[in-house]
């Protein structure tokens, strides 16, 4: 490969806006790393893929092998949005690798010396992360619903988007995978390497419930209700136990949780060196 | 301009920089010289406001790194080789960090034509060679078109074509007014790049001194010369002052007279001689004997085993 002549390489005359960098510089740039790489394309596809496939497989059984007897207690709005619970997984995946690829590859070297107020990079990073979360998340979750009614044909009952509770739902399902995407954020921020921050987020969300039932079931109720994928359960159930959190305030200890990783990740980002 | 006056880091216990104070100045290349493990990568990242001094202060143009409104505008660096994601295009590269900065799309691509990437610029970078990976660096570093620029090695893993591309490039940088500071472990790079030359060891500053002056101070020259009667032209040689010491292939180094006046002692007292060959000290040598004291890891000489490493 021949190189170019070393003479100035002569850009426009800087013309810069007053005042400093600013976060709407920072969210395009969070938006091109994260639509540049083929991992995030790969783990949002996975996400719509297994999200809506496993709803809509789950449905399919669920109408083939109808007998009657299933009537009472049969739950058509959470049938359909039983892969919100594997989709979870790779969201959170998502989550963990917006950041820890970065620490991984070096860039956050390039990141932070474009933007050397830190915790400002990280929100702009939480901001566009956590809105193509939802978006894709919803999209999951209303494809879901409607595919999955759309095969619980009669003898079997379905759901329709109106039926009492079927939109806090499968809206709330949407919000469920953003907020576990951010939540995987905050803790990757604080881990820094991806296997431990991987590691870190599945033994939460998978483990812990595990290890919490082996308490004594007075003290492990009081618990599993706090848990990331009990709040997930109440969302998405129509009819949760009184053991449960209601949905919005599972939704709103979820939503602090993660606020709570990421403002520990801010302030380790600040004292941390890069 | 940089300015850092008693910079110290410490990892832990161990000091990695210390009571570090130097300037660097405009329009001229400054090299950053000190064997490997000396502590410059550490004062490079202490300059970009990436690692924080444990005590001491450095500013760039008078600021700390961290409050320049305009970052990529005011400093360019090239800290790592390929620190940039594998799974990213060069090109892609470059623009998130332009958009962070309000830097435009047709610049990004300006400066890959200027390392010579245009036509890889679509490929994931993990892809890239060392070299290829060092003029991404070096592309990412012009974006602002900045007044201060800092290259870590940047010829690390370059072809003796880019290197010279760089050498011309660093002093262009310079010529056009720019505070260049560029690290290196290779005195003979630096004799060939920079015009001042900051040199450190175990994160102490050494000199901070003009290149010429480093190198009229290390060249000391000698002469070897070769006869078949070497002892009997040492004592003579000894006897008018010279400083005389017998190679082991059998040749002698002389400091002091020239060839010239070697030559015609030779003559005055019949010896005849087989070699008269002006020397001069290589720079590695000058770099090592100045930094000798401050090497950190000295290795066990392959050819005596059993010799334990200095440890000072």
């Amino acid at each position: 490969m021949t190189l170019s002549t070393g003479s100035r390489p002569v850009g426009p005359a800087k013309a810069l806006p007053p005042g400093r960098y600013k976060m709407s510089g920072l969210l395009r740039s969070e938006w091109t790393k994260l639509r540049t790489l083929r991992s995030t394309m790969w783990t949002l596809g996975l996400t719509v893929f297994l999200g809506i496939g496993i709803s809509v497989l789950a449905c399919a059984e669920t109408r083939a092998h109808w007998s009657t007897t299933q009537v009472s207690g049969f739950d058509p709005t959470s049938t359909s949005l039983i892969g919100v619970f594997f989709g979870q997984l790779t969201i959170g995946v998502l989550g963990v690798l917006a950041i820890s690829g970065e620490y991984g590859s070096g860039t956050i070297r390039a990141t932070f010396s474009a933007a050397p107020r830190r915790p400002l990079a990280l929100l702009a990073k939480a901001a566009v992360f956590g809105l193509v979360a939802l978006l894709v998340a919803e999209v999951v979750a209303f494809l879901s619903f409607f595919l999955g009614q759309a095969l619980l044909t009669a003898p079997a009952i379905h759901a329709t988007i109106g039926s009492p509770g079927a939109l806090r739902a499968v809206g709330g399902s949407g919000v469920y995978l953003c907020l576990i995407g951010l939540f995987a954020l905050g803790i990757a921020t604080i881990v820094r390497h991806t296997a431990g921050s991987i590691s870190a987020f599945l033994g939460i969300l998978l483990v812990g419930p595990i290890i919490i039932r082996a308490l004594p079931p007075s003290l492990s109720n009081e618990i599993e209700k706090f848990m990331p994928d009990h709040i997930g359960a109440a969302v998405v159930t129509l009819h949760m136990g009184s053991e449960s959190l209601a949905p919005w305030i599972g939704l709103a200890v979820l939503c602090g949780y993660a606020v709570a990783l990421l403002v520990i990740g801010a302030v380790l980002l600040v004292r941390r060196d890069a | 301009m940089i300015v850092a006056s008693g910079l110290t880091k410490h990892y832990g216990r161990k000091l990695a920089v210390d009571q570090l104070s130097f300037t660097v100045r405009a329009g001229v290349v400054t090299g950053f010289l000190g064997p490997n493990g000396a502590g410059k990568s550490t004062t490079m990242r202490m300059i970009m406001g990436l690692d924080a001094p444990s005590a001491g202060d450095v500013t760039v143009n008078g600021r700390h790194y961290h409050d320049l409104p305009w970052p990529l505008h005011e400093v360019g660096a090239l800290l790592e080789a390929k620190a940039i994601h594998p799974g990213r295009s060069a090109r892609a590269h470059l623009q998130m960090l332009a958009e962070a900065n309000h830097i435009s799309r047709r610049r990004v691509d300006e400066v890959l034509d200027v390392v010579g990437l245009s036509s890889v610029a679509g490929q994931r970078a993990g892809k890239f060679s060392l070299g290829m990976g060092q003029r991404l660096g070096i592309a990412a570093t012009l974006l602002g078109d900045p007044e201060v620029l800092l290259f870590d090695e940047p010829v690390n893993g370059l072809d003796p074509d880019g290197i010279r591309w760089v050498r011309n490039f660093l002093k262009g940088l310079a010529r056009e007014g720019r505070t260049v500071f560029v690290s290196s472990h290779l005195m003979s790079e630096m004799a060939l790049t920079a015009d001042e030359v900051v040199i450190i060891g175990r994160g102490r500053l050494i000199a901070q001194i003009p290149i010429d002056t480093l190198l009229a101070q290390s060249s000391q020259r000698y002469v070897r010369v070769r006869s078949p009667e070497i002892g009997k032209l040492k004592v003579a040689l000894d006897h008018m002052g010279a400083v005389t010491v017998p190679e082991e292939d059998g040749s002698l180094s002389v400091r002091g007279p020239d060839e010239v006046a070697i030559g015609e002692l030779a003559a005055s007292i019949s010896v005849v001689l087989h070699e008269l060959a002006p020397q001069s000290a290589s720079l590695e040598d000058a770099f090592m004997e100045l930094t000798e004291a401050s090497v950190e890891y000295h290795g066990v000489p392959a050819t005596h085993p059993a010799r334990p490493a200095v440890t000072p």
